[in-house]
Parts: structure tokens; C-alpha cells; sequence
């Protein structure tokens, strides 16, 4: 692998999210330094940032994008309790021809008490929805009715835990075989409760969320959470970044045959893979679109890639790490970040890694 | 089976150091994108990284590789599954040559481009994939029996070792041949590689500068025409040929212990190579310059009838001799050991680790499979090994802006997963033009995914709403069947319609035949505007007819019927009467519902729209009195209906 582009992401602060929409032209970036920006890829794979505005009055921890069936929606999240819901709108001409654009808050969810830890929208079968959850470990599932009027959303449940809440996962499946399922991590370091990870059921008699499974050999603190795509499977994979990256599978054991049932179905958890490579805190798992790799972030300060062969043997098979070497090419602005320093440098690398031997399965 | 183990590649990430950050990372259509951060605390500089695969789908040249296969693998899925396998044979072995002169015609062009450090990488990597394909070709998809073996594998070297006939050229366009400094290197390798009558042509010129030894070059001249040749083709068995060889191998022995050669170095080196001396032909490792060269030399000199199955020892002891005990296996040696072996699952496992692409694995387990020398394995999934093998080669192609169009025929050949491979990803593609849009929802309906199709209009839709342009919104909102867009739309319409005046995109509108019944918006916007087209025509009473059904069958809203009526104003004024007492007497009715406890707006579209200026300003008319107005004219049409009789 090798570095194609290096783009100087202007935040005051570090990023704490960045996200890619649907269709991977545009990302948003999220910081400290409290604001969203986000950018365009142009035709010829420049980046370039259309929109920066200060959108909480905390740190941002996490931005994601909506489904582009409901237009260009974002939302964030941030310390200082709320969540956001923000739609660009098509600016004035001048603007256009600026190559900016303009992003506008339809709604502040200001249900929490405590430092939202994650937003993310429901899978778009399911309408305009979104869960946040929150340090004092509340979730909440928001819906907005009417798909046209961003402004209007309304809480549809809340479901508290006794462990503050870090991270959100919902299972991507649109398939009727599947009830709707939302897990949640806890990195709560709180020994008495052990099983980090809930996981919660859709249930259509109640049209509530219940309690499906609590992973209970998930013991330390969880900092993310991920379901992979479906693919047609009948049961769910799901990966977790806790003291060490970890694959789950769910089984769904109930027959179809259950009609009417209110209970959330039994869930058979089989661990797939547990890797300690960072050897350290994983901060952070995520799926390609294929669900063929997973990548994760730790302590260690690198990135690793995971892949199962045609023999569903997990290895890892590259790793990111930062070199220590300062960008080329950056001028006398401070490469070294120490406090809150000054905006970086836009430069282009392709360096090739390039190799004949020994390569690994890649992709 | 063992894995070949290797450690992952690290790929530095400049600019930061990991000791003090964390890298964050988020996922992207075909890259992955890291940035410093810090997961509990704060502070710093970031940057954001884009990091690539080592990408080979973006070379143009490795471009039409891409397409010339894809089109191979297209012809080859199609051929009929009736026919028993030996009768195709012949074909797929055709396809295997194929697939290796596109392979062939992508280096040679890669080769002309010249200085780049990339581009010679990546055909280096080339001559090596033609290299694994060819042997792949001759030991299981022709699967060469004894005999026909060793001269497969002949030309196998042959075609890979070419630099023996440039040097040859170059020798023999010198003013002294049989002086040059490369002279015996040639003859020997021409020897090395069974080519007979080549060696003993450039034997000649050294015959004609030693008439002394004439005799001797004339004897060595004979035992290398004399050497027998398996022909296939005759009547000749292969026990009949071994006969023969033998007996041939026995003169040039003779001729050995007779020292007949003695004084010539060379032509007694050339002779105990036809003897096939194992020490001999390792003199010469730097003209055989590989193992598996040797290997074959090897063969050709001492078991011309060597069996398939017993080409794995041959092999394996070959690549002792032949390398430095020291020297580690490089992974093209054992993938090319597997493919002696004949254990084609190493030979595709080693291949997924060692080369740099999908595209090889894919292609050539796709064939294998086709000619039923996988056994399938049952996965994960329930899919095998082909399968797994193509849809990562698809996927990969996906991320391409043109590729991906290619990727799709892969997917459709897959049939356990290849569905909603393509399904989750062709969502993915960018819609960036109307007409890009229109070819992924066409592959899209061609295989009945409707969902996919609903998706994709509905995002085009809200796309052009987004930006104004309310005709394209509308078209995608039917081709989506989305009532509720469609209606969201219509209103659009309306509302502008009531500010300007004007309807836009009349054409549309004008056409929009059955899709009209999606929504009942639509349909009144569509019978509305056929209402103003009527009127234009001047053709009155049925656009009152039209006009007064819009309201009585409740096709039009009431916040619409205020301007309904007034439209129906200078109908009512016309000097004929277009209103039939029946009809007014409904328009009276009308009126009557709609002010009875209903607010409705006033209506503030200009009239002149339909050619009618009233003697005062309607709009600015206060509401009780508007209607007033509307009463008294609607009576007064009654009258004369009346008065008519």
C-alpha cells in the first residue's frame, strides 16, 4: 500500500472522525477545534474543502452522513451533550462558482445529559432514522416522519444502561428475515458489570427496541463497535475494538414459524477471530464495503487490515504506521504537534511500496 | 495444506510519529483514509492520508488487459455445460492461449515503455504471470502425457529464455562468427534447449574455420541430426521411440569413450550434455540461468518419456542441484514446484500471496474449474474457491469509474454471492451524470433489482429537486414510483405556477400519459395543464368540462379550487355560453363547499394568463367580495342558461 494524497485537514484540533458519504466523493471531518467541514473530491481526485462552520460548543466526537435518498444530511455529535442534524442547501450562484456551499442545522437533539458518544443513522430501509448514545449510558432512537421536513424528529425510545455508552452499531441487513438491530458498547471500566456489548431487537408487537443479548464475555471497556454487511447471510458479524479486536457471530436461533412473539430472538454467539497484534487499546473498527477486510486502530499507533481467506482463516495482512519522518515537504510551520498548532500543508506523495516478493493477500 | 506464512507489509504513513498518536482511519471506495488524533485526549495537528493498494487498475496499459480478458471470460462461461469434458478440451485449451497473448501483448507493451521504475515492475511481474499460465496450461489443462511431455515443456522454456536469439543474431551478423566472444555460448545453449538444427547451423561456421577437424564436426554434425524426437502424431509408440533414443544415446556414448571429441572442449561438452551429465549442464548454470530450464534440459537428455506423475521428483531434484544450498525458495519456485507436483490448490493458494493481484488467480481458477480439476471445498459461506477468487477480483474492478462496467458480467458468473456483491455495490457507483445514472439502473433492471432501481431514482430525484430543476426531479420520481415524491413535486409545480403564472417543463408535463396515476397531485397537475392547453385552443366547453371534473370527481385540492373557480371566470364571461345550466349550477355547488367553514387562500395569479382582464384587480379584492363576484357571474350565466332554455 502506499500513500496516494495527503491533504492538510485545516482543523485548530485533532480530528476526531472523519467520514466518507455513500457514493465516497465527499468526507467530513470532525474535531476539537468544534466545527465540521466537508469536503469535495473533484474529478481529478483533488480534495477540496466546500464548507467549514462551528456546529457545537464542545469537541465533535463523531460525524456521519445520511443516505443520499434523503438529500445531503449530516449529523454530529459532541461533549457538549447534543446532537446535531445539519442539510446543505444549494447556495447562490456566486457561491457555486466559489465551489462552496452551505450547510444549515435543521435540529439540536438536546435530550442528553451527559457527552454524546456516537450518532448514526439507521440503515435507509427503516425511514429517517438515527440512534445517539451518551456517557451517562442512555440510547436514543430518533425518527424523523416526515422525510421532507428535517426539522422535525421525535424521540421513539430511550433506553438506559447502567454503563456509559461509547459506541453504536446498526446491522445493515435490509432483509426480512431480520428484525432491525442496534448493538452498543460501553467502554465503562466498572468491573461489577461485565458484558460490554447490548444488543437490541426491534420488536414489532411493542414497536420497541429490547435487550437481545449482552455479550458477556466482553469484559473491558469497548470503544467501537461494528456490524460487517450482510451479504445475504443468515446471521450477523459483528466486530468489536476492545483491549484487542474481536469477530463475532450471531446466530439467529428462532424459527420463522414463531409468530407473534414478544420476545427479541435468541441470539447463539460464536467468536470468529480475536487478534492482539496492536498489543494495546483498539480505538476503532470499520468494514469495507464488501465486508471482506476489516481495518482497526490502537494504542500502538497503527492501522491494521484483517482478512479471511477461502478458508475463513483470519490474518492480518498490512499494517499503517506512522514513520515518525516529517511530511515532505512542509515549510517552516511545525510539523510536531505539541498544542493545538497551526494548519498544515497540502502536498501530493506516491511513494510506491511497491513489491514482487512476498506480497500478501491483498485487497 | 501449509500456508505459506509471511508477516504483513507495513506501509509508513509520513508526517507523524505512532509512538505519540493514534491513527484514525475510515474507509473509502478503493482507498482508505488515516489521519493523526488521539482517542481520549486532544491537541495537535492533523493531516489526512489517502492510502491506495498498490494500484495496477489504474495503468492504462494493464487497462486493456483487463478489458481483452474480460471479454475471454465471458466467451468461456458461455460455452454449453452438455458437451463431455474431453471434447472441449481443445477449446480450452484455445482460451488458455488466449488469455496468455493478451497477457503477452500487455508486457510487450509495457516493455516499450521505457524509464519508468513502475511500469518495469510491473512487467517483470508480467513475464513472470505468462510464465505460471503457460506451465499451468501444458501440465493440466492439456495435460500432456508421457512423451509429448518433455517437448511442451520445451517450448515452454523456449518461449522464455528468447535471449538466445538475439544473441545469435548478434553473433552471426559479426564479422567473424565463430570468433565471437559469445559463439559457443549460443551453440550450447541452442543445445540446452533441444534446438537441433539451429546449433548445428551455427556449428558450421566453426566447421568451415577448422578443415583439420572436420571429420570431428562432422561426426557431432550427424549424432545432432540423428537425435530422436517424440512425434505425437505418427504411428510411432512411445516404447518404439524409447528404443530408438536409447540407441542413439548409446553411439553418442560411444563416441564419448572413443575420445572422439577429446580435442575440443566444447564439442566434448556438447556431446555429454546429449548424454544428459548432470555435472556437464551444471557447468553451464549461467546459459540455463534457471532451475526449472534445467529441469527440462535435464529431461529432454536423460528421460525424454518422462511421466506426468513422476515429474515432481525430477523437479524437486532439479531445484536442489541447481540452486545454492544457502539460497532461500523465492515464491515463483514453489509455485512452480506445486505446478510439478500437481497440486493445483498450492499452486493458486501461492499465487493469491505472492502476486499483487486478483486478476490472475481469478482468471486462470475460473478455467481450471471449467475444465473440473477443482474439487470444490465447501467454505465459509458455501461458495468455493473460483467464486471467492472472482469476487475479489470484481469487487476490486468496482472501484474504477470505467472498470466497474466490466466487474458486473463477473459478478453475474458468480452465483452463490455474485448477486448481492453486485447489489451492494453498484449502489455505490457515483451518480455523477444523468446519463451514468441511466446505464447503472439499466444493468440494474436487466437483472430485476428493483430496489436498486427505486434507489438510484430516488436519489437523482431529490439530487434535482435539490437544485431546482423540477421537470428531472419529476421524470426520476415516476421512473422511482414514489407517489409521495412525485406529489411533493406536482405541488412544486402548482406553487409556481401560482407565483409566475407559467407552468416549466410543458413537455414533460404534456406527456405524461398513465405515469399520471401515481399520485394524485400529479394527476391534477397533469389534467390542469391540459385544462390551460384546451383553453389555448380555444376549445371552451371541453375545457369546462374538464374544468368542473377536476373539481366535482375531487381529482383537484381544495386550496386549489379558489383559482379553479377563477379560472372558470372567463369562461362564465365568454358572449356564448360554454357552462351548461347543469354545469353551473355544479360550479355554484362547488363554490358553496368551498366556503363553507374552509379558509381558503386567495388566489394572486395574474389573469392575463387566460386573456382575461377583469375591470378591477381581482387579486387585491378582499375575499368575501371576490366571491361576490364569482356568485353574480355564475348566476348571471345561469340566466341566460335559462333564458335560453
Amino acid at each position: 500500500m502506499f500513500v496516494a494524497r495527503s491533504i492538510a485537514a485545516d482543523h485548530k484540533d485533532l480530528i476526531h472522525d472523519v467520514s466518507y458519504d455513500f457514493h465516497g466523493r465527499r468526507m467530513a471531518t470532525c474535531s476539537s477545534d468544534q466545527s465540521v467541514k466537508v469536503w469535495d473530491k473533484s474529478d481529478n481526485g483533488e480534495w477540496n474543502c466546500t464548507a467549514s462552520w462551528k456546529t457545537h460548543s464542545g469537541s465533535v466526537w463523531r460525524v456521519t452522513w445520511a443516505h443520499p435518498e434523503f438529500g445531503q444530511v449530516l449529523a454530529s455529535c459532541s461533549f457538549d451533550r447534543t446532537a446535531a442534524v445539519w442539510e446543505e442547501i444549494v447556495g447562490e450562484s456566486n457561491d457555486k462558482q466559489r465551489g462552496l456551499s452551505h450547510w444549515i442545522k435543521r435540529t439540536t437533539l438536546v435530550d442528553s445529559r451527559t457527552s454524546v458518544t456516537d450518532v448514526k443513522f439507521a440503515p435507509k430501509h427503516m425511514g429517517l432514522m438515527l440512534t445517539t448514545c451518551s456517557a451517562d449510558g442512555v440510547m436514543r432512537v430518533y425518527e424523523a416522519p416526515d422525510v421532507m421536513n428535517l426539522s422535525q424528529w421525535s424521540l421513539q425510545q430511550e433506553i438506559s444502561s447502567k454503563l456509559s455508552c461509547s459506541c453504536i452499531s446498526w446491522s445493515p441487513s435490509s432483509s426480512r428475515a431480520h428484525a432491525p438491530m442496534i448493538a452498543v458498547g460501553s467502554d465503562d471500566s466498572n468491573t461489577a458489570y461485565s458484558g460490554k456489548v447490548h444488543i437490541y431487537e426491534y420488536i414489532e408487537n411493542t414497536r420497541k427496541y429490547a435487550k437481545a443479548e449482552n455479550l458477556m464475555t466482553v469484559t473491558d471497556p469497548v470503544h467501537d463497535i461494528a456490524f460487517a454487511p450482510n451479504l445475504g447471510r443468515s446471521f450477523h458479524v459483528l466486530a468489536i475494538a476492545t483491549k484487542d479486536v474481536r469477530i463475532f457471530k450471531l446466530i439467529p436461533l428462532r424459527k420463522e414459524s414463531a409468530v407473534g412473539s414478544s420476545g427479541p430472538t435468541k441470539l447463539q454467539v460464536q467468536i470468529l477471530a480475536q487478534f492482539d497484534n496492536h498489543n494495546s487499546q483498539v480505538w476503532r473498527v470499520s468494514w469495507n464495503i464488501s465486508s471482506t477486510l476489516l481495518a482497526s486502530s490502537g494504542d500502538d499507533g497503527c492501522v491494521r487490515l484483517w482478512k479471511a481467506n477461502y478458508m475463513d482463516n483470519w490474518k492480518c495482512t498490512a499494517i499503517l504506521r506512522g514513520d515518525g519522518s516529517p511530511v515532505a515537504g512542509s515549510s517552516s510551520q511545525a510539523a510536531v504537534p505539541s498544542t493545538a498548532g497551526g494548519p498544515q500543508h497540502v502536498l501530493l506523495q506516491a511513494s510506491s511500496a511497491g513489491r514482487k516478493k512476498a506480497q500478501l493477500i491483498p485487497g | 495444506m501449509e500456508e505459506v506464512d509471511v508477516e504483513p507489509t507495513t506501509t509508513p504513513i509520513p508526517g507523524f510519529d505512532s509512538n505519540q498518536k493514534h491513527l484514525g482511519f475510515v474507509w473509502g471506495p478503493g482507498d482508505i483514509l488515516v489521519y493523526e488524533t488521539i482517542y481520549k485526549a486532544s491537541g495537535g495537528c492533523p493531516f489526512v492520508h489517502e492510502v491506495r493498494k498498490d494500484e495496477d487498475i489504474y495503468s492504462p496499459i494493464l487497462r486493456k488487459l483487463f478489458n481483452e480478458s474480460h471479454h475471454i471470460f465471458v466467451g468461456l462461461q458461455r460455452i454449453r455445460e452438455d458437451l463431455p469434458s474431453k471434447n472441449k478440451k481443445p477449446q480450452f485449451v484455445s482460451i488458455s492461449k488466449n488469455y496468455r497473448s493478451v497477457i503477452r501483448a500487455c508486457m510487450e507493451e509495457l516493455q516499450q515503455v521505457a524509464g519508468i521504475v513502475y511500469v518495469y515492475h510491473v512487467s517483470s511481474c508480467i513475464i513472470t504471470l505468462e510464465l505460471i499460465w503457460n506451465l499451468c496450461e501444458v501440465l493440466f489443462i492439456d495435460a500432456a502425457p508421457a512423451g509429448s511431455l518433455v517437448l511442451h515443456l520445451l517450448d515452454w522454456v523456449r518461449l522464455h529464455k528468447a535471449d538466445v536469439d538475439e544473441k545469435a543474431r548478434e553473433v552471426l551478423a559479426s564479422e567473424s562468427p565463430a570468433e565471437h566472444q559469445a559463439y559457443w555460448d549460443v551453440v550450447i545453449s541452442y543445445v540446452l534447449q533441444g534446438r537441433m538444427d539451429e546449433a548445428r547451423q551455427v556449428l558450421v561456421k566453426q566447421a568451415a574455420l577448422q578443415p583439420a577437424a572436420r571429420v570431428m564436426f562432422k561426426l557431432l554434425d550427424n549424432l545432432l541430426m540423428k537425435m530422436p524426437i517424440f512425434n505425437p502424431g505418427e504411428t510411432q509408440t512411445l516404447t518404439e521411440f524409447d528404443v530408438k533414443w536409447r540407441h542413439w544415446r548409446e553411439e553418442v556414448d560411444h563416441c564419448l569413450q572413443d575420445q572422439s571429441f577429446a580435442s575440443n572442449r566444447h564439442l566434448e561438452d556438447i556431446c555429454k550434455i546429449l548424454v544428459g551429465d548432470e555435472d556437464v549442464l551444471l557447468e553451464y548454470k549461467e546459459l540455463l540461468s534457471t532451475w526449472y530450464h534445467f529441469l527440462v534440459t535435464r529431461l529432454l537428455f536423460s528421460h525424454p518419456t518422462v511421466k506426468p506423475t513422476e515429474l515432481h521428483y525430477y523437479a524437486q531434484s532439479s531445484m536442489h542441484m541447481f540452486l545454492d544450498t544457502r539460497s532461500v525458495p523465492e515464491p515463483l519456485d514453489s509455485i512452480l514446484l506445486a505446478a510439478f507436483e500437481f497440486d493445483i490448490h498450492q499452486v493458486i493458494k501461492d499465487c493469491s500471496i505472492a502476486l499483487n493481484n486478483w486478476w490472475f488467480v481469478g482468471h486462470l481458477t475460473d478455467l481450471l474449474d471449467h475444465c473440473k480439476l477443482l474439487q470444490s471445498h465447501n467454505l465459509h459461506f458455501g461458495s468455493n474457491l473460483r467464486e471467492f477468487l472472482l469476487l475479489e477480483y470484481a469487487s476490486g474492478l468496482f472501484t474504477h469509474h470505467s472498470l466497474w462496467q466490466l466487474a458486473v458480467d463477473y459478478f453475474d458468473h458468480c452465483p452463490e454471492f455474485g448477486r448481492v456483491y453486485l447489489e451492494l455495490q453498484i449502489e455505490r457507483v457515483p451518480l455523477d451524470t444523468e446519463r451514468k445514472a441511466l446505464k447503472v439502473i439499466r444493468i440494474c433492471e436487466q437483472r430485476q433489482m428493483t430496489e436498486q432501481v427505486r434507489s438510484i431514482c430516488k436519489i437523482m430525484a431529490k439530487k434535482a429537486l435539490r437544485n431546482n430543476r423540477l421537470g428531472s426531479a419529476l421524470s426520476w420520481s415516476i421512473r422511482a414510483k414514489d407517489a409521495a415524491f412525485a406529489t411533493l413535486i406536482s405541488e412544486r409545480f402548482l406553487q409556481d405556477y401560482c407565483a409566475k403564472g407559467t407552468f416549466s417543463d410543458l413537455d414533460l408535463i404534456d406527456n405524461l400519459g398513465p405515469a399520471m396515476l401515481l399520485s394524485d397531485r400529479l394527476t391534477f397537475l397533469g389534467k390542469y395543464r391540459e385544462f390551460h392547453r384546451l383553453y389555448g385552443e380555444k376549445r371552451f366547453s371541453d375545457a369546462a368540462k374538464l374544468l368542473l371534473s377536476l373539481m366535482t370527481a375531487k381529482i383537484a385540492p381544495h386550496s386549489f379550487w379558489m383559482t379553479l373557480l377563477t379560472d372558470a371566470l372567463p369562461l362564465l364571461e365568454q358572449k356564448e355560453v360554454i357552462f351548461s345550466a347543469d354545469q353551473t349550477h355544479e360550479l355554484m355547488f362547488c363554490l358553496e363547499e368551498l366556503t363553507s367553514g374552509k379558509s381558503v387562500p386567495t388566489p394572486d395569479r395574474p389573469m392575463q394568463v387566460l386573456g382575461y382582464t377583469p375591470p378591477y384587480p381581482l387579486s387585491n379584492v378582499c375575499f368575501p367580495f371576490n366571491l361576490l363576484i364569482h356568485c353574480f357571474i355564475i348566476c348571471s350565466n345561469l340566466y341566460s342558461c335559462l333564458a335560453r332554455g
